[in-house]
C-alpha cells in the first residue's frame, strides 16, 4: 500500500526538521514544498490523489482500516485496491452543530464509488438543500488543512460536485 | 392459561422522563425498581437475578441500586449495549428466568442525561499544539469528525433517513418534520413525557437546525429518567393471585441482534438489516404478523429515523414508509398506531431507561391502564430499539387471554 511509505516520508522529514537548529530553519519553507501528509492513511497523494481500501482476497469486502479478519467471510487474505474517484452521492446531511472546533455547516455524505460506499464532506459547494442533492454525481477533490509546527503539510480529501459532460 | 415456561411481565414502572435536579442515578433507578416490585406485588426477596443498565455513569449500577432496595445476594449483570441497553437488561433477566436458573427476575435502566447536549462528535478539542502524526485505525494526522463526513447522532440518523430517500423517494424536509409533528402531537397525553407540548409543522421546521433535515424538536430529547420491571414464568404465575395474573404481560417475543456485515456499513451504520432480523425472529417466535399489532413504540430517535422503521418492521410494504407515513396509519387514530407515547423525541431519550421504558408504555396499553391516550381494545404490541454500534432490541407483548 503506498500511503504508510507516504507517512513514513513524511515522519523522517519530521524527524530531521525536528532535529534542526535554529540557523538552519530558514531552510525549512525550501524543504517543506514537497512535505504533505495525507489527513488519513487510506488517502494517496499520487497525481491523481485516490483512496484505497483493504480488500478481503476471498469475498471482496473491502475496509478503509486494518482488519484482523474479515468480518463479512472470516479469511484473513487482504490486498489493497484503488478506490473510484467518481462517484454518487447516496445520502447527506449538512451538519449545523457539531464537536468543537469543527466549522459548521459541512455537508457529510455517502458517496457510492462504483459500488464500493465511501464517507466523506461534499466540498466546494454551497451547503444548503439547494445546491446539494441526493443522486448528484460527485468525483474526489483535496485540499489543504494547513501546515503543522514542522511545516508538514495535511492533505484532507471531499468529492465536490462532477461538472455534467 | 399459559405454559409454563413462557415469559411474563408481572410489573412493570417509569419514572417521569425530563429534569430531575434533586434525584441522582441512583434515586432515579431506586424508584423504577420499587415501583416496578409495588407493581408486580413482590418484593426484591422474591427476585433471582438483577440486570441493570447505565451508560454514563461510573460503573456498577447494579450493586448501587441494591444498596438501596435490598442487598439479598442475587447474581447482578451490569450490562452495557448503547441506546438498547434497557432492552438488554431486559432480555438478560428473561434469559435467567427462561433458563430456569431463577423464577422471576428484575431489569431496570437509568439515566441522567439533562443537558447533555450533542451526543457522538466526541473526541478532543483540538490542541494549540500541532505536529501531524498519524494515529488511530485510520493513520490519521488531526481528527476526522466534520473532515470526513460526521459521527454526530443527529447526522448519522439524518443520513439514514436521506439514504431511504434516495433508495426509494418521496422524502423531503418536510415529510420528516410532519413525523415530529405526530410524535410532539401524541405526546400532550403523556404526563411523565418530557415535553408534552404539541408544535405545529411550521415551528419544527423553523427552529434551530441541527443536521439537516433534523432540526432540534426532530432529535431525541436528553433527559433523566429510569424504568424496571419484574418478569416471571408460566408456572411461577399460576401460583400467584387472580390479580397479578389478570394484569401479567405476556412476552410472546424476546429478541436481541447485532448488525450482520453489509456493504456500507464501516461508511454508515446500517441500522436496517438488524432491525429486519429482529422483527421477522419476532413475529416468528410471537406467532403473530405487522398487520396483528394494534400499536407499536419504536426507536425515533431522530424523525429521519422513525421512517426506515416503518419498513424494517414490516408496518408497511418494501419502500412503502413513505405512503404509510401520508396515509395517517401511524397516527394514534390510525391503523397502525406508532409511538403514542410521544417518542424520544418529546418524551425523552435517557438511554438506558429507553429500552424499558418503551414497553412500560405499551403495557399500559395492553392492561388498559393507559388513561387518555388508552389505544381501545389493545392486545398485541411491540417495542422497539436501536442502540448505534449496533444492537437491535424487539419485543412482542400479548395481554393476557381473559
Amino acid at each position: 500500500m503506498a500511503a504508510p511509505g507516504l507517512y513514513l516520508l513524511a515522519n523522517l522529514r519530521c524527524a530531521k526538521l525536528d532535529g534542526t537548529t535554529e540557523a538552519n530553519r530558514n531552510y525549512e519553507s525550501e524543504q517543506d514544498l514537497s512535505a504533505q501528509v495525507p489527513l488519513v492513511d487510506y488517502l494517496v497523494l499520487d497525481d491523481p490523489p485516490h483512496l484505497v481500501a483493504t480488500e478481503c482476497t476471498s469475498c471482496g469486502a473491502r475496509y478503509f482500516d486494518r482488519r484482523n479478519a474479515c468480518a463479512s467471510c472470516f479469511s484473513e487474505d487482504f490486498t489493497s485496491t484503488k478506490i473510484a474517484n467518481e462517484g454518487v452521492l447516496r445520502s447527506f446531511t449538512i451538519v449545523a452543530h457539531a464537536g468543537p472546533g469543527i466549522e459548521v455547516p459541512f455537508v457529510a455524505g455517502v458517496v457510492d464509488c462504483d459500488g464500493t460506499s465511501v464517507r466523506g464532506n461534499v466540498i466546494n459547494v454551497t451547503p444548503d438543500p439547494d445546491h446539494v442533492s441526493l443522486g448528484m454525481p460527485v468525483k474526489l477533490a483535496t485540499y489543504s488543512l494547513g501546515k503543522d509546527d514542522n511545516g508538514t503539510e495535511a492533505i484532507g480529501f471531499g468529492y465536490e460536485p462532477a461538472t455534467a459532460g | 392459561m399459559s405454559a409454563s415456561d413462557d415469559i411474563w411481565i408481572l410489573g412493570i414502572h417509569m419514572t417521569k422522563f425530563g429534569k430531575h435536579f434533586d434525584q441522582d442515578v441512583v434515586d432515579l433507578g431506586a424508584e423504577a425498581i420499587r415501583g416496578a416490585l409495588a407493581d408486580s406485588g413482590t418484593t426484591m426477596a422474591d427476585m433471582g437475578i438483577l440486570a441493570a443498565g447505565n451508560l454514563m455513569g461510573g460503573g456498577g449500577i447494579g450493586q448501587q441500586l441494591q444498596k438501596q432496595v435490598g442487598q439479598t445476594g442475587i447474581p447482578v449483570y451490569n450490562v452495557s449495549n448503547a441506546c438498547a441497553t434497557g432492552a438488554t437488561a431486559l432480555r438478560t433477566a428473561i434469559m435467567a428466568v427462561k433458563a430456569g436458573e431463577c423464577d422471576m427476575g428484575l431489569a431496570v435502566g437509568v439515566e441522567k442525561l439533562a443537558g447533555a447536549g450533542l451526543l457522538g462528535g466526541g473526541g478532543k478539542a483540538r490542541s494549540d499544539e500541532k505536529v501531524y502524526e498519524p494515529s488511530g485505525r485510520f493513520g490519521a494526522v488531526a481528527p476526522t469528525d466534520g473532515r470526513i463526513g460526521t459521527a454526530t447522532m443527529p447526522g448519522v440518523f439524518a443520513q439514514v433517513g436521506m439514504e431511504y430517500g434516495h433508495k426509494y423517494g418521496g422524502t423531503s424536509f418536510e415529510l420528516f418534520a410532519k413525523i415530529s409533528e405526530k410524535n410532539h402531537s401524541h405526546s400532550t397525553l403523556n404526563p411523565l413525557a418530557a415535553y408534552s407540548k404539541a408544535m405545529p409543522l411550521e415551528q419544527i421546521m423553523n427552529d434551530v437546525m441541527i443536521a439537516y433535515p433534523n432540526t432540534r424538536p426532530m432529535c431525541s430529547a436528553n433527559c433523566d429518567g429510569a424504568a424496571a420491571a419484574v418478569v416471571t414464568n408460566g408456572a411461577t404465575l399460576k401460583t400467584l393471585s387472580l390479580e397479578q395474573q389478570r394484569r401479567a404481560i405476556k412476552v410472546s417475543a424476546s429478541v436481541l441482534t447485532s448488525d450482520p456485515w453489509q456493504e456500507a456499513c464501516q461508511i454508515l451504520p446500517d441500522v436496517n438489516t438488524l432491525t429486519k432480523n429482529a422483527a421477522a425472529q419476532a413475529y416468528e417466535q410471537a406467532g403473530v404478523g405487522p398487520e396483528d399489532l394494534d400499536l407499536v413504540e419504536l426507536h425515533d430517535c431522530f424523525a429521519t429515523a422513525e421512517l426506515v422503521h416503518y419498513d424494517n418492521l414490516g408496518l408497511c410494504e418494501e419502500g412503502g414508509a413513505v405512503d404509510f407515513f401520508n396515509s395517517g396509519a401511524p397516527w394514534r387514530d390510525g391503523s397502525k398506531p406508532v409511538n403514542v407515547s410521544g417518542g424520544l423525541q418529546s418524551k425523552g431519550h435517557p438511554i438506558s431507561a429507553t429500552g424499558i421504558a418503551n414497553i412500560w408504555e405499551v403495557c399500559q396499553h395492553l392492561r388498559d391502564e393507559c388513561g387518555d391516550r388508552q389505544i381501545a381494545d389493545a392486545k398485541v404490541a411491540l417495542a422497539h430499539v436501536i442502540g448505534l454500534g449496533s444492537a437491535c432490541g424487539v419485543h412482542i407483548l400479548e395481554r393476557a387471554a381473559a
